[in-house]
């Protein structure tokens, strides 16, 4: 498929669609379940960022890595996850890929590509870089590895180093900045200095696109490029799309610091909106047909809320408290200690 | 022939490199230069590809060994100063130390440390961060004292599954010599009676154990025999060969070279104080250097760091005690 057909890729944009919603349906059920009092923890969502967020992944193939960010549901499934992993990990279940050991968005399955991201932002540019550059000693080519950050984000030292590494190595890695306006509360004025974020690209010297996050086709098309030119061995590739985050930081968050401007303005659209209209005008779907896909979404979401809900949480008693995989260097000082 | 505590270091890699495909080198300097002590001279030329220089990026040089680590690789990493470790000091604790416990894929990373004070070096380039990094769940501290050690436990760093930090002191680099690499190894984990006493134990490690058993050698003069250990790893701990040390001699100095607020030589006093209370004939006391930088110049510095010869005096103190 060549990049330039994307944006007419019917399938291509049913299926990011499809995978969009299926985020959303996850994520309003999360909100709920949240304000249910039923999730253990936090809850941080991505709601507004599923177009830029699945066309971050959906050029991906087994294989290939990705290092998803707080806002990324709809990637994390574009990637494989499910929304029964996702339930598993925010309602404790110990059958959850993180075993009640770490939650909501800090889940991944790192033998699988999908790596299991920390809290630090920036910290997962390097450590993506770091895979890729392991499969490039093993001589593997045409692996490519996404990683996800925001606005506030390219503002660690960590982004800085692990770009610029990357850049210096010409490795395969594509860094999709989503300059959602706000770091927490923080707006961009007080964020950066730069005209454009995408000003960043030049000084790595990498290469740079720009794309409407609310536009699914839009992004579609600007991924499709980027993943295409870092598979095809042209180093580093940096996107940064424009949208807004239509939630709080957390569930937590009112988000009353939000500028309404910015809610009315193009910027604000939701990208699920845009999305139907796109699927509608492109005459893949009837506004029948996307409510059926609304609905399996929602079915889909339901069923695995069933199933997460009746499973146990991690047991203390059984937990195998140790943090190194080798039992013999274990200092088993604290071990005795704690019975 | 004979063979220096950083010609160890450097054969450690050069073997790792040799036997094992998945191992690769990358830091500051590390490539054609041969590092800024020369720990990886010449691995560039024979291991090509495999030896590489890095950014003056700590966060991003540890960032990518994990990454290497989750695919497979055994990355080497060397920190040109333990220093500046602290640069990368997120990634170790929070990303490599982490990732068992998270996700059961375990990150078989070698973080190596140039550490501990040499004449000259100032507040930047002598600092023992030992303490810092076994603090944290997930990461296996190794402090050799001894060139054997510095080789075979190296080894055993780059074959464990296991994120290692290797503080290697420079002290020892060119001084410390023995006439042959090692065939076999006590394994890790282990702490070794160095020389045998019963008035009283010195529980050390690192650069510390060399002071330490010099102190041990004149205090023979003055009748007394001191049992020395070296704690070879200080996370683990080996909590039993030194409560069975206690046993022998009843009284205990624990001697470290990083500073006092907390850290190895507290844990030690802790376990002692908390297993062994019964074992003790006094109160167990402890040196550490000043809690103040490390300074520069060569009388301030020595006057920071314990000797050997304030290691003999807080001895002379606890036996009399």
């Amino acid at each position: 498929m060549e990049p330039a057909d994307l944006k007419h890729d019917a399938a291509l944009l049913v299926r990011a669609f499809r995978i969009m919603l299926l985020a959303r349906a996850t994520e309003d059920k999360l909100a709920s379940l949240y304000r249910a009092g039923m999730i253990k923890g936090g809850v941080f969502l991505g709601k507004g960022q599923e177009a830029l967020s699945t066309a971050s992944a959906i050029f991906l193939q087994k294989g290939d890595i990705f290092g998803p960010l707080i806002r990324d549901q709809a990637g994390r499934m574009a990637f494989g996850d499910t929304a029964l992993d996702t339930l598993r990990t925010y309602l404790g279940s110990a059958k959850g890929p993180m075993r009640g050991r770490d939650g909501n968005i800090h889940r991944g399955r790192p033998k699988d590509g999908y790596y299991a991201m920390i809290s630090h932002l920036g910290a997962m540019v390097p450590v993506v870089a770091g895979g890729l550059y392991a499969r490039r000693l093993r001589g593997e080519t045409g692996v490519v590895g996404v990683t996800s950050i925001g606005d506030g984000g390219t503002s660690t030292g960590a982004f800085h180093e692990g770009v610029n590494m990357a850049a210096v190595e010409k490795l395969p890695l594509v860094v999709v900045v989503a300059n959602n306006q706000y770091a927490y509360s923080t707006p961009n004025n007080r964020q950066f200095a730069c005209a454009d974020l995408l000003d960043k690209a030049a000084g790595y010297g990498i290469a740079g696109h720009k794309c409407d996050g609310t536009d699914p086709a839009a992004c579609l098309e600007t991924l499709g490029q980027a993943v295409r030119a870092a598979r095809d061995g042209q180093g580093p590739q940096m996107v940064v799309a424009t949208l807004l985050r239509l939630v709080g930081h957390g569930e937590h968050d009112d988000s009353s610091y939000v500028d309404a401007g910015l809610r009315k303005a193009n910027v604000g659209r939701d990208c699920i909106d845009v999305g139907k209209q796109q699927v509608e005008e492109m005459g893949l779907a009837s506004p029948e047909e996307i409510a059926a896909w609304e609905g399996e979404a929602h079915s889909e979401v339901e069923s695995a809320l069933n199933k997460a809900q009746r499973e146990k949480g991690p047991d203390p008693a059984d937990e195998d408290w140790r943090a190194i995989s080798t039992e013999r260097l274990d200092d088993l000082y604290f071990d005795g200690e704690e019975e | 022939m004979s063979v220096t505590y950083l010609e160890a270091i450097r054969a450690a890699q050069e073997k790792a490199l040799a036997d094992d495909p998945r191992v690769f080198i990358y830091g500051q300097d590390v490539g054609a230069f041969g590092g800024a002590f020369k720990a990886t001279k010449n691995l560039a030329v024979e291991f090509p590809g495999r030896v590489m220089d890095s950014p003056l990026s700590e966060d991003a040089i540890v960032g990518m060994a994990i990454g290497a680590a989750i695919e497979g690789a055994r990355p080497i990493v060397e920190m040109q100063f333990a220093d500046f470790s602290t640069c990368g000091l997120n990634q170790i604790v929070n990303q490599a130390a982490t990732l068992y416990y998270r996700t059961n894929v375990p990150c078989p990373i070698v973080v190596r440390l140039p550490s501990g004070g040499t004449v000259g070096a100032g507040p930047f380039h002598s600092q023992s961060m030992e303490a810092i990094y076994s603090h944290y769940p997930g990461l296996v501290v190794m402090t050799p004292a001894t060139v054997e050690d510095a080789y075979s436990m190296l080894l055993e760093a780059v074959a464990i599954d296991d994120p290692v930090i290797f503080c290697e002191h420079k002290l020892l680099y060119y001084h410390l010599k023995a006439d042959k690499l090692p065939d076999s190894a006590v394994p890790s984990g282990k702490a070794r009676v160095v020389r045998a006493g019963r008035d009283a134990t010195v529980v050390t490690y690192s650069a510390m154990l060399h002071e330490s058993l010099q102190a041990a050698e004149e205090l023979v003069e003055e009748g007394w025999q001191i049992e020395v250990i070296d704690l070879r790893t200080v996370k683990p701990l080996d909590t039993d060969t030194v409560l069975a040390s206690v046993a022998r001699t009843g009284r205990l100095l624990v001697v470290g070279e990083a500073w006092p607020w907390g850290g190895v030589t507290a844990e030690v006093i802790s376990r002692v104080a908390t297993e062994g209370f019964g074992l003790l004939d006094a109160a167990p006391m402890r040196l550490n250097a000043r809690d103040t930088p490390v300074p520069y110049h060569p009388d301030l510095w020595a006057a920071h760091r314990p000797t050997a010869s304030t290691v003999a005096a807080r001895l002379r103190q606890l036996l009399t005690k």
